[in-house]
């Protein structure tokens, strides 16, 4: 009982005591006294408890284990902690220490007198030298040399040039199409006014050459471009699902609900949404692509799968200097 | 205690006059001085966040099968990024907190320097003696958006893997390098090889964070040298008297405490409001995309040059030399910060003004800074805006292809009329203020006449 009276006393006379110093007694002051402000001293306290608690608060919240809402809890009590720190230094800077708005001079412009002694510090130094323009060139040669020889192993990030890889594809003549599953796909089970996504059998689907777009069309509705014709099989169309402008999957097919407004299907990248006219060949009707989707030609199997005929019509991907447009790739 | 660690200090280093001097130093007081602080503050959460975030990320796509605790996701084909970022947000504790207070602090750095550099586009701060300050300024911002994109970009969800994706065409449209570059640095085409994420995760964790705390180094050593900039509201702010609160004791706890402030608003919104839930998105596959995907907001006026621009591609003998992403992807971006570069120098030719400058222009002040900078704004503003087109059309319903005819128009219309709208109301800013001149002189006058026959009227 006694115990706990001394700390109470001690803890009072923290909180209450007070006193105020001075450095140097009796020199004139640097800085000007400010009145005492009781109250924001108390506000500043009562902040600097409040944010402790928060921190503890913190520390107890990590500790126990799985909370509902923990990650909220924590960032509750880290932010309220903090905030209250910041809040009592708010108070201190405006209310606890003395406000002073002092003027001072901006530094000089420039120094002419330095200036010239640089100059003239740097010329004396080596104008003893006879060949000093000779000498010039031969360090800007040495330096030129050399910053190309540290150089030189970043081509090991390579292949800089090996940019023929850009337009391979895995696409053979009589190559099975198969879903994501590795499953191979049935002419019979494509829907009308709906995508499907097919990859080369055996062949890696993260490759970009790789994923196509499959809709099958009304055969009527199809208007292939000449050099297209017969790429569709039974009126399934397949194109390169990459798109050509910056390369997001086309995943998005437009099918008219309400002929009178959207007259024709459509396949839409979401990115930017550039938009092909599967039934003209990939051809684009919208947006910034500028180049038609690559369409690969189909034919259906005995047993009724789809398999490639070929190649892509066109370099598969986004567009680069090399891309002829319309031009198969290998 | 104090006497003791300066008296250490002094007597090793001898920087005792140089602390004196420091304590000193003036801050001139406006509330639009403290934006390009709470950038520094918000760097300093991005770095201590992301040091935490290191500790538990992967740098690697190699694929693997997913068999944590995160039931939607569990047994697909994602890279060890991915799966690294998954299990930091759904099984270590406290990782989500610091990695949507990292995601968050790079939000709020981005606008903190945006806004920091409107503030000194629109007040001319930029001029001598601070013209060096200002491109370096400038530089980090550019490395900041792409410091950011990067960030986002590691986590290997699906979001991330379509802009990566955008961002590798877009580098494969720059004419005649794009390809090799690309190649160079994903190691083959997009995806690329395994040896491409540690690149990324380097230049994002050192290379471009180094970058931008050198620059910031610099940028700051460089303000203190030639002392803050000052608006004239008094006749003792003049060009060569700065006026402001002391670093020691005025100005110390404030800008602790906005740093503080800053990093505790930080932490709230990492903790209470969710940002890119990886989760919902999943892995990343070439061949998978999704609708209603959207950049953070300090890329989205890229996205939008994207969309905007028609699908033109120049080419020349059947060869696409210049690929359609090149438009908005490099010379929109490549513009407006070149813009940013050259401004200075433009407005020195505009008004042959070269002089020192520490007192700052009111934007009324410069009537044709400010509206060819309102100009630029409304630009980038509209093409941000065209952005998010496709969002409009989900929650509105209005057709995307109008929309985008609409802002086609919008951004060669926009910036005039803003601009020259900003031009009349400063000067009609500036009328107003000679009328309200005159009078006060005028009434000032018309006292003083009245006064003074009273004055000698007086019978002595």
């Amino acid at each position: 009982m006694a115990r706990a009276k001394d700390w109470l006393v001690a803890a009072l006379v923290l909180l209450l005591g007070r006193r105020t110093r001075t450095v140097r007694a009796g020199a004139p002051r640097l800085v000007p006294k400010r009145e005492t402000d009781d109250r924001a001293e108390r506000v500043a306290l009562l902040l600097l408890g409040l944010s402790s608690v928060c921190a503890v608060a913190f520390i107890v919240v990590y500790a126990l284990d799985r909370l509902p809402a923990q990650t909220q809890l924590l960032g509750l009590a880290l932010g309220l902690s903090l905030l209250a720190l910041a809040a009592a230094l708010i108070v201190t800077g405006k209310r606890l220490v003395p406000e002073e708005e002092l003027a001072d001079d901006y530094p000089p412009e420039e120094h002419p007198a330095e200036q010239d002694d640089v100059e003239q510090l740097v010329d004396e130094g080596v104008d003893g030298i006879s060949r000093r323009r000779l000498l010039k060139l031969g360090l800007v040669g040495a330096g030129g040399a050399l910053g190309l020889a540290v150089i030189t192993p970043a081509l090991s990030f390579g292949p800089f040039f090996r940019v023929r890889e850009l337009v391979v594809t895995p696409w053979r003549s009589g190559r099975r199409l198969v879903d994501e599953a590795g499953r191979p796909l049935r002419a019979a089970e494509l829907e009308e006014k709906t995508l499907y996504t097919a990859f080369p059998e055996g062949a890696d689907d993260e490759q970009q050459g790789s994923p196509l777009v499959l809709v099958r069309l009304p055969r009527q509705e199809l208007d292939l471009p000449p050099e297209l014709a017969g790429y569709d099989a039974e009126g399934i169309v397949a194109y390169s699902k990459i798109c050509t402008h910056a390369g997001c999957a086309v995943s998005l097919y437009r099918t008219p609900l309400f002929p009178p407004t959207e007259p024709h299907p459509a396949l839409v990248c979401p990115c930017h949404y550039s938009t092909f006219d599967p039934a003209r060949g990939g051809r684009v009707v919208f947006g910034p692509a500028g180049r038609p989707l690559p369409m690969l030609p189909l034919e259906i199997d005995g047993k009724g799968y789809l398999r490639a005929k070929g190649n892509f019509d066109g370099p598969v991907g986004p567009s680069w200097w090399g891309v002829r447009n319309r031009k198969a790739g290998s | 205690m104090i006497r003791g660690a300066v008296r250490f200090l002094d007597q090793r280093t001898g920087t005792a006059p140089f602390l004196r001097k420091t304590l000193r130093y003036l801050f001139p007081d406006h509330w639009s001085f403290l934006l390009g602080e709470v950038a520094l503050y918000a760097f300093i959460v991005l770095v201590a966040t992301g040091i935490y975030l290191t500790f538990f990320f992967v740098d690697s796509t190699h694929q693997v099968v997913y068999h944590g605790p995160y039931l939607p996701l569990r047994g697909q084909r994602m890279s060890e990024a991915y799966r690294s970022v998954l299990d930091l947000s759904v099984s270590v504790k406290a990782g989500l907190l610091i990695r949507q207070t990292h995601h968050w602090a790079a939000n709020v750095f981005l606008a903190a320097i945006i806004l920091h550099l409107f503030r000194i586009f629109f007040t001319g701060a930029y001029r001598k003696p601070r013209d060096l300050t200002y491109y370096i300024g400038v530089t980090m911002l550019a490395l900041a958006l792409l410091e950011g994109f990067m960030g986002y970009s590691l986590v290997d969800d699906l979001m991330s893997g379509m802009g990566l994706f955008i961002a590798y065409a877009v580098g494969l449209s720059i004419p005649f390098v794009g390809a090799n570059v690309m190649a160079g640095l994903f190691g083959g085409p997009f995806p690329g090889t395994e040896s491409f994420w540690p690149r990324l995760y380097m230049a994002h964790v050192l290379l471009f964070p180094v970058l931008i705390g050198t620059l910031l180094t610099v940028h700051l050593i460089l303000v203190a040298l030639r002392h803050h900039t000052q608006f004239r509201r008094r006749q003792a702010e003049t060009e060569r008297t700065v006026v402001g609160v002391p670093l020691w004791p005025g100005q110390t706890p404030r800008s602790l405490g906005l740093m503080i402030g800053v990093a505790g608003v930080l932490f709230l919104l990492g903790g209470l409001v969710q940002i890119n839930p990886i989760w919902l998105w999943g892995p990343f596959h070439t061949y998978v995309s999704t609708n209603g995907a959207q950049p953070d907001w300090y890329l989205g006026w890229l996205i939008g040059a994207l969309r905007l621009v028609p699908g033109w591609d120049l080419e020349i003998g059947g060869y696409t030399v210049v690929p359609n992403p090149f438009w908005g992807g490099v010379a929109f971006p490549l513009l407006v910060i070149g813009f940013l570069y050259l401004w200075p120098w433009i407005e020195r030719r505009l008004t042959g003004d070269h002089g020192f400058h520490n007192i700052l222009d009111r934007p009324r002040d410069a009537a044709r800074r400010t509206a060819i900078g309102v100009a630029v704004v409304t630009l980038v503003l509209i093409v941000l805006v065209a952005g998010s087109s496709d969002r409009a059309t989900v929650l509105f319903g209005i057709s995307y292809d109008s929309q985008v005819w609409l802002y086609r128009v919008l951004v060669f219309v926009g910036p005039v009329v803003a601009g020259l709208v900003a031009y009349r109301v400063c000067v009609e800013l500036q009328r107003g203020e000679a009328v309200e001149h005159e009078r006060h002189r005028a009434e000032g006058e018309a006292r003083r006449a009245a006064l003074r026959p009273q004055r000698t009227g007086r019978p002595s």
